[in-house]
């Protein structure tokens, strides 16, 4: 097998462009790793090799012809299963889009199509993207290319791992509590949550609508930064897109360390930092927050009382809106269409209900009525009513902080990759693993994620990176001047052709 | 009981929910277009069937309709705006909710003056008046009627989802009396006009543009809180308003008058007989879940274009009627009819053509009235124009046309035998008013009736009609028979 897939996106699209290889031998190499790794790790829920080689072969051509193509043209490409893609099988990892055939084109999908990256198939996710394991797909679960007995996290569990175990370089994913950033904390990958409305969502499966947003998984940032900057930008089919250009992220990368780092304020907030965190997830926060400090950085600290209750925000407004989002799910119009076996007369409401009981799995069905009881008129001002004061509050305590600092850090998730089953066995545990990510979505503000060390089992760590609203290129400047400061801590993501082989422990790495 | 016995034991309130359809290019939140004759499922696209990743964008024209319509309703107009989901599930729902407002309407609190048959006015107030998105259509096959009772499948038809709505509560009213059935008719019927008059909606009851729904409780006295309500849904005829109002009003004092109690419920309305009957409960609790649209910004209308939009609104209807009344000099009795024939804009645009307001009323009232009666058509299906109208009544002015040769000349114009002077001369009706012409033919008829022209000359002066028919007969009717009257009187020498 050859290793072209080893090289980042970026060094992909040079070798294309100095005809050391061509887009069908990059598309047939990722193909070849799905084939072979998807089995064990389940990162791909639908593959598109077709599609993939039509792109890839009129790509060759065009190029061939001296066309003046875009600098990722021809490089393979993994999408998220909840981003609607045309005429391919598009299910956000339920059974009750299975077989879902979509007649359109996501925006951002358009927009990679249109900058010719072949598409070559879809990821895994928790069913509807509510979990934070991949355990919740109704197509069963992925695994962590570390440790195959651990979770890739989750919701977008599927494109981390298919970007860790190097099946594609870089993937899409939506974030609406963590789910790009929490599964890159646990595959040891950079996940980006740009700016509320800085990405289309027009055509993203909706989970919660003023939480979701989409953004790109990849190795390094660079790679994360390029593909922002193909999918970003206004929309006029998605109201909430914010309207103006939205810049080069690739173009805020490159400044050397010492220019970003110094005088850069950080910002850690006391509220955040007080939760339950792994030791060495915390030591590994700690050894970086330092190395920005030496580096010339101000780290400041900030007591934000009211993020505390970001949390119990973020599950009163998620579950709402999910459960509105996720009422059109009927098997009415497309998908699957379950009838009563018991009744042979039933009613379009007896079809609705069982369709939607037998339809939507254990986690979906329990953020459904949490969320309907929550929007309930009797309800409604104590609960949601109260969570949309609350966000104001946080919203409003984070604008404070960023007239202080340019930046905040934070650990990404409390624990690094857990086993299989713990989430399933106690969710409000694995609820509180997005305790860090969910103030960037409450309040729309751009968040990432890249590894900063392993802890004692081998397993990566990383730093959170957040930035004020519509500042997506400080945010990569800044996160790009980490990767640097911390790239002796990393251990790179293990390119192998059989990932049942055990994770190397920490020890392995002493005295480096 | 009857109607007029209920009423007379009752008193009824009414509120009434009014939802019109506006003529806006393409839908309230996606840019499909807005067809009427589409076949189904045609005018969409992934937006209005709510496919799963779709968004909705909000279609500008419908906030400047809605405007429009609440500032012509003596609204007011919100600051702030915003859309939230109403949840239900129904095949024809495509995304589980409707797009409606809840909490913040655009337009609020105005009222809308209404004239009854008699003249006299009735002011109902307006609650609110807010804009939503439509729902698609069932269509049960296989039954009886296309009702959902023994169909044996049903097609859901899409094109009609997210049409843009605008829905104007009244807030309740009372002191109708026995009139109650004709205002609430009265009501709607304004409100047709106000919405022809804004241009922003075909307003065609008979398609759907315009449905009321119809919420009456009754009491005994003023003093008395008021009663469980029953919500007559989709009703759209004038006539079936007044009818369901009839209907309800009777069978609630029934059922008052036996000691029960009425059930709050939504009722179906029959237009076979005038009836409704029980559909679902409805309380006031109903519970639609409603939270503001997390996909669609708030709306702030800047308020100088709002007062542009005021300021450029037309003469509403009634502000208008009373306007040309006045100018035209026309008794109340003679406006109501030309109003209540649908003839106003016709006779206005004929008297801009020249005739005179008289003229044009009884062209309009009278024949065309008449010829459209009998075709079944609406006057403004006519195959004439007010200016065609007006070039027969200057003809008829100018001495050339008798009102009867004038309407043989319309009848031409009618059939498409081209403008009044084109028919005037190919069918040869112009008046004769060659003096030695019409001496001929008055002297054969005096000589061709030597016994009338005794009984004349005998005193029986009315006799001169039998001659002024001989004169006209031979002269095919296109002699000024007030000339030829006078001229055989001459030559007889009577008065």
């Amino acid at each position: 097998m050859s290793d072209w897939m080893k090289l980042s996106a970026l060094e992909m699209g040079e070798a294309l462009r100095s005809g050391k290889v061509t887009s069908a031998e990059l598309v047939e190499a990722s193909l070849a790793r799905i084939e072979a790794l998807n089995p064990s790790i389940h990162a791909f829920l639908a593959v598109d090799a077709e599609g993939a080689r039509a792109t890839a072969k009129e790509v060759d051509e065009l190029r061939a012809a001296g066309a003046d193509l875009h600098p990722l043209a021809g490089v393979p490409v993994a999408i998220k299963d909840n981003i609607v893609t045309e005429g391919l099988e598009t299910t956000a990892a339920s059974r009750l889009l299975e077989g879902w055939i979509p007649p359109y084109d996501a925006t951002v999908v358009a927009r990679i199509k249109e900058a010719r990256l072949p598409i070559v198939g879809k990821t895994n996710l928790d069913e509807f993207a509510m979990g934070s394991s991949t355990e919740f797909s109704a197509f069963g679960p992925s695994k962590n290319p570390w440790d195959l007995s651990r979770v890739p996290g989750g919701s977008g569990g599927g494109s981390a791992a298919a970007v860790a175990s190097y099946m594609v370089p870089f993937a899409l994913g939506s974030d609406t509590g963590g789910s790009i950033r929490q599964p890159a904390m646990f595959t040891g990958t950079v996940g980006v949550k740009p700016t509320y409305g800085r990405v289309s969502r027009y055509g993203a499966i909706a989970l919660a609508s003023s939480l979701d947003q989409v953004g790109p998984a990849a190795r390094n940032l660079a790679d994360a930064a390029a593909l922002q900057d193909i999918i970003a930008g206004p929309d006029h089919r998605d109201a909430t897109s914010l309207r103006e250009d939205a810049g080069s992220m690739t173009d805020a990368l490159g400044e050397s360390v010492e220019n970003v780092v110094k005088g850069l304020r950080v910002a850690v907030i006391d509220e955040i930092l007080a939760e339950d965190y792994d030791e060495d997830v915390r030591a590994n926060f700690e050894r970086t927050l330092k190395e920005l400090e030496d580096a010339g950085a101000e780290i400041i600290h900030f007591s934000l009382p009211s993020i505390q209750y970001a949390f119990a925000t973020y599950y009163m407004i998620l579950p709402a809106e999910a459960s509105s989002n996720l009422a059109r799910f009927d098997g009415i119009r497309y998908g699957t269409r379950w009838i009563p076996t018991d009744n042979p007369t039933p009613t379009v409401n007896e079809v609705m209900a069982y369709t939607r009981d037998q339809g939507f799995g254990v986690e979906a069905k329990r953020r459904i009525i949490m969320g309907t009881r929550v929007l309930r008129a009797e309800n409604y001002d104590d609960y949601f009513g109260a969570a949309l004061r609350m966000r104001t509050l946080v919203r409003e305590d984070l604008e404070k902080l960023f007239e202080q600092a340019d930046v905040y850090v934070s650990p990404t998730a409390l624990s690094t990759s857990f086993p299989f089953e713990r989430e399933v066995k106690s969710p409000v545990e694995a609820y509180l693993n997005d305790v860090a990510t969910i103030p960037a979505n409450l309040a729309g503000l751009p968040a990432l994620s890249i590894p900063n060390g392993v802890d004692a089992a081998g397993l990566p760590t990383a730093i959170q990176v957040v930035a004020n609203q519509r500042e997506d290129a400080r945010l990569y400047s800044v996160a790009s001047a980490i990767e640097e400061l911390v790239a002796e801590d990393v251990v790179e993501c293990r390119y192998l052709d059989d990932y049942s082989v055990p994770a190397p422990a920490r020890a392995d790495r002493e005295g480096k | 009981m009857t109607y007029e016995a209920a009423v007379k034991k009752y008193q009824p309130t009414l509120g009434l929910e009014v939802h019109v359809e506006l003529n806006t290019a393409t839908k309230a939140f996606d840019d499909s277009p807005q067809e009427f004759d589409a076949e189904p499922n045609r005018s969409v696209n992934e937006v209005s069937v709510g496919l799963p990743g779709t968004l909705p964008v909000f279609n500008e024209q419908m906030l400047e309709s809605a405007i429009r319509l609440g500032l012509a309703l003596n609204c007011k107009i919100a600051e702030n705006t915003t859309f939230a989901r109403k949840h239900y599930f129904y095949p024809d729902l495509p995304k589980a909710y409707q797009i409606s407002q809840a909490s913040d309407p655009i337009a609020y609190d105005g009222y809308v003056d209404v004239e009854l048959a008699d003249g006299s006015m009735y002011r109902i107030e307006i609650e609110r008046a807010h804009m939503e998105e439509d729902a698609g259509k069932l269509n049960h096959v296989g039954g009886d009627g296309a009702r959902i009772h023994g169909a044996t499948y049903s097609l859901v038809d899409y094109n009609r989802s997210s049409v843009p709505l605008v829905e104007i509560v009244t807030k309740p009213f009372t002191g109708g009396g026995e009139r109650a059935d004709e205002i609430a008719a009265a009501y709607v019927q304004t409100l047709r006009d106000i919405f022809r008059t804004l241009d922003i909606s075909e307003a065609r009851m008979e398609r759907g543009n315009v449905r009321a729904d119809v919420n009456v409780s009754l009491r005994k006295s003023e003093d008395d809180p008021l009663g469980t309500r029953t919500e007559t849904k989709n009703v759209n005829s004038f006539r079936s308003i007044e009818r369901a109002v009839r209907f309800e009003v009777a069978r609630q004092a029934e059922i008052l008058d036996a000691g029960e109690k009425v059930f709050q419920e939504t009722r179906h309305f029959h237009e076979e007989d005038g009836s409704t009957s029980s559909g679902r409960p409805k309380s006031d609790a109903d519970d639609y879940r409603y939270f503001p649209d997390p996909d669609l910004p708030p709306l702030t209308p800047d308020p100088v274009w709002v007062e542009q939009l005021r300021a450029g609104l037309p003469e509403m209807p009634a502000v208008k009627r009373r306007r040309l009344q006045k100018e035209w000099g026309l008794a109340d009795l003679e406006m109501r009819d030309i109003v209540s024939s649908g003839a106003l804009e016709l006779v206005e645009a004929t008297v801009a053509e020249g005739a005179s307001p008289a003229a044009a009323r009884k062209w309009w009232n009278g024949e065309l009235a008449k010829t459209a009666r009998i075709d079944g058509i609406a006057l403004a299906d006519l195959p004439v124009t007010p200016a065609q109208v007006a070039a027969l009544q200057t003809l008829v002015d100018e001495g050339r046309l008798t009102d009867s040769l004038a309407r043989q000349a319309l009848e031409g114009v009618m059939a498409g035998e081209g403008e009044p002077h084109e028919v005037v001369a190919s069918r040869g009706l112009e008046v004769v008013s060659d003096d030695g012409a019409l001496g001929e033919a008055i002297d054969a008829a005096i000589a061709a009736n030597p016994d009338v022209v005794a009984k004349i000359k005998a005193g029986k002066v009315a006799a001169i009609g039998a001659l002024v028919g001989g004169v006209m007969k031979a002269t095919r009717g296109k002699a000024d028979a007030a000339k030829v009257r006078g001229l055989i009187a001459e030559a007889l020498e009577v008065d």
